[in-house]
């Protein structure tokens, strides 16, 4: 072998030692972000595109110096951030394998995103054995800080629990002389959670009310609601509850609006934010909808200037209003950058985790407070309103809006959701 | 008053059980088919729901913002099953099945389920993410007061097509020349050959009046959903639970089979919704430890 190779392959190796070991002693540049979503199945149209479009907006305004003062350094601790878009389907054992993929062989610095409980929960332990800094964008699933102290893993938004005890605080404002009410939800733990919740909930604060014994729990993905919507319209109950998302939402309004449900029944949209934009006229008037938090439909009207620039900027780049997903994948980019400005391009995993741990920051739609789960778990407002088509401009709007300070609808540090609420949810602040 | 609310119920019940089973027997009408006469459990059916409901819901939208009568709808979910049928059973049959069905019954699932995942994601590329609504054909229809509830009258339309497949392919196996050739092949494939049977025509005849049956599930039920990626997968499970129920090749029954299903599924529905997930199944198990080749599985001639 001549000596020019030799040189020439030590000389590759070191520099790419250099690039891999990521500069250690110098400021980086260049950050690589991987954002999970669902860019293939059901979840896919309402949830995954406009969480994607929310984070790559959001970045490249950031890498650019371009969203609005607080926020308008340049880049992520004065690096680029380069987004490594990923599709969240295929369950979670395979999401565990492209995780560690992405931790040991792609050497992402930080991964931010996840739309299902499912996946969150399933990773959030691998996070923390392969000590991986990570956002969970969007999913639900109060379990994921309840069960165990985390480190390296956040999440920036609200749980399941405050949109269902929002929920059920709307409903008695609005609806104090309920009698009965019935659900629809999923056959799983989505589903399940939420029903429980609200269940829960207004077992406390409208003791008056009850709930049927014949709660709908079809299997996730079904399609086919016929039987659920005649029984539900045989029962008593007044309201109807339902934690449906995607395209199990959508099939359900057309299916239940061609049977008059919704004008016999109060409907309660927990995640009916993502369809308010996307089916116009064929959303029924006098639902009550939630966007899981103060995102989307909700929130397009304030007027802070980032929530304007959030608004305007998505509506030229999508040609659509941005919906609850795209606020809150933004909001967890947001966060990164927060993280890093304050750590630096350089920072470790943990020195990461320490930026971001119990801090609050002012995001596009809302005040985010990560004063739960140890500093990892966001706390918001939730709130709720009323739909309504408005026929001169052709579009959905929401009235009677209202939401529910963090303090009132999500349990205090520390303790378990459920049994705040079987508590009687002691300390509540409304 | 209480004599005429059981009624009632009875009768929401009926008509509940009716209308899901009118849509697993037309999803499973083609599977049953392709497999009595073919020996192919189909995975790829799923994907003809899928073209079936995605072609449907592409043109009504379409047409519909194009100005034209909503009725046209009916039209266009009926082209749509049949060019559907005929293109992708043609090129499937004809591409790749023609050359397996000397191979292991097991190799030919594994390619169809190949093709399954395949034509998932020319659909992606076809028609992208974002769900199509295709509702004008449902809300033409209106609503009616019976039982004391609401129904769409579309969904009630979904029993009446289910007869007109059931009846129509009774007629065509029964009463016709085609049928006796297609029943001579369902019984010994080899004798009718030997008969002068064309039986290659044969295969793939039925391959596409499987995958227009496939495609008609997909169309009609198209107005009524979301259209969204992923869609064909319930439609496997659920689909095959009932060829398996009704026994795998017999129109009869998927018809029986559909039926009982659909119908004990609504009475969960609505007596006992918790356990209305596993209704489905518990019936397929049951049906299975007492006969394990179905309800109604075809005859076998023994061979020596």
């Amino acid at each position: 072998m001549n000596n020019k190779f030799i040189r020439g392959a030590v000389g590759f190796a070191a520099v790419s030692a250099i690039t891999l070991s990521g500069g250690m002693a110098f400021a980086k540049d260049a950050i690589s972000i991987a954002v999970p979503s669902f860019l293939t199945g059901g979840a896919a149209g309402p949830f995954g595109i406009p969480a994607m479009n929310g984070a790559k907006m959001v970045a490249d305004a950031i890498n650019a110096g371009k969203l609005p003062a607080p926020y308008n350094t340049k880049g992520f601790g004065g690096a680029s951030a380069t987004i490594i878009p990923l599709d969240e389907g295929g369950g979670a054992t395979k999401q565990v394998a492209e995780y560690r993929n992405l931790v040991e062989k792609r050497n992402v610095d930080a991964i931010v995103g996840y739309i299902s409980s499912g996946n969150c929960q399933a990773l959030a332990p691998v996070a923390e054995e392969l000590k991986q800094f990570t956002i969970f964008a969007t999913c639900g699933t109060p379990r994921i800080f309840e069960e165990a102290a985390r480190k390296y893993v956040f999440r920036t938004m609200g749980h399941a629990t405050a949109d269902n005890v929002a929920a059920a605080m709307y409903v008695k404002e609005k609806y104090p002389n309920l009698k009965g009410y019935t659900g629809i939800n999923q056959n799983y733990a989505w589903g399940q959670d939420s029903w429980r919740d609200f269940d829960l909930t207004l077992k406390q604060i409208m003791p008056g009310s009850s709930p049927s014994d014949k709660t709908q729990f079809p299997k996730i993905f079904a399609g086919q609601y016929g039987s659920e919507i005649s029984a539900m319209s045989l029962d008593k109950a007044e309201l109807i509850h339902t934690s449906f998302w995607g395209g199990d939402l959508e099939a359900f309004i057309f299916q239940g609006n061609a049977r008059g449900l919704f004008k016999k029944k109060i409907g309660v949209f927990t995640v009916g934010g993502t369809a308010a934009y996307r089916l116009g006229k064929k959303l029924p008037n006098g639902l009550v909808l939630g966007a899981r938090g103060p995102y989307g439909i909700l929130v397009r009207d304030r007027d802070s200037a980032l929530n304007q620039w959030f608004v305007s900027t998505y509506k030229n780049l999508y040609g659509t209003y941005p919906s609850g997903p795209a606020y809150q994948y933004g909001q967890a980019i947001l966060a990164t950058k927060i993280a890093y400005d304050k750590a630096g391009s350089d920072a470790s995993n943990e020195q990461l985790a320490d930026a971001l741990r119990g801090i609050t920051f002012e995001s596009f739609s809302t005040t985010v407070a990560m004063n739960l789960g140890n500093g990892h778990q966001a706390a918001t407002e939730n709130g709720y309103g009323i739909t309504e088509y408005d026929s001169e401009n052709g579009e959905n709007v929401v009235k009677d809006v209202k939401f529910y300070p963090a303090s009132c609808v999500l349990p205090p540090e520390g303790q378990n959701s459920v049994d705040w609420i079987k508590g009687g949810m002691k300390g509540a602040k409304c | 008053m209480l004599g005429g609310s059981v009624v009632e119920a009875a009768l929401t019940i009926l008509l509940d059980g009716l209308q899901f089973s009118s849509y697993l027997f037309i999803v499973s009408a083609g599977l049953t088919i392709i497999f009595g006469v073919m020996k192919i459990l189909n995975v790829a059916h799923g994907s003809f729901y899928a073209w079936g409901a995605y072609t449907a819901a592409f043109f009504i939208g379409k047409f519909s913002d194009m100005g034209l009568p909503d009725a046209l709808g009916f039209l266009i979910i009926v082209a749509a099953a049949i060019v559907v049928g005929i293109i992708l059973g043609f090129i499937i049959e004809q591409g790749i099945l023609k050359y397996m069905y000397e191979r292991d019954e097991v190799l030919i699932v594994l390619a169809t389920f190949g093709l399954f995942l395949v034509l998932e994601d020319i659909i992606l590329i076809a028609f992208g993410t974002d769900p199509y609504f295709a509702y004008q054909p449902m809300a033409l229809l209106d609503a009616v007061e019976l039982g004391g509830i609401t129904r769409d009258v579309y969904g009630l339309t979904l029993i009446g097509v289910a007869a007109i497949v059931a009846v129509g392919c009774w007629w065509l196996l029964n009463k016709t020349k085609w049928g006796t050739l297609l029943k001579a092949v369902i019984f010994d494939r080899e004798m009718g050959i030997s008969m002068g049977i064309n039986v290659p025509l044969v295969y793939t005849l039925t391959f596409i009046g499987g995958a227009i049956l496939g495609g008609l599930g997909g169309a009609y039920i198209a107005p009524t959903i979301s259209v969204s990626p992923g869609l064909g997968t319930e439609v496997i499970v659920l689909s095959f639970a009932v060829v398996v129920v009704g026994g795998m090749g017999s129109i009869a029954g998927a018809a029986i089979g559909s039926l009982i299903i659909g119908i004990l599924r609504a009475i969960a529905v609505h007596e006992l919704p918790q356990v209305e997930l596993f209704v489905v199944f518990a019936v397929m198990a049951i049906v299975l430890v007492f006969r394990p080749e179905g309800l109604f599985a075809p005859a076998k001639p023994r061979k020596i």
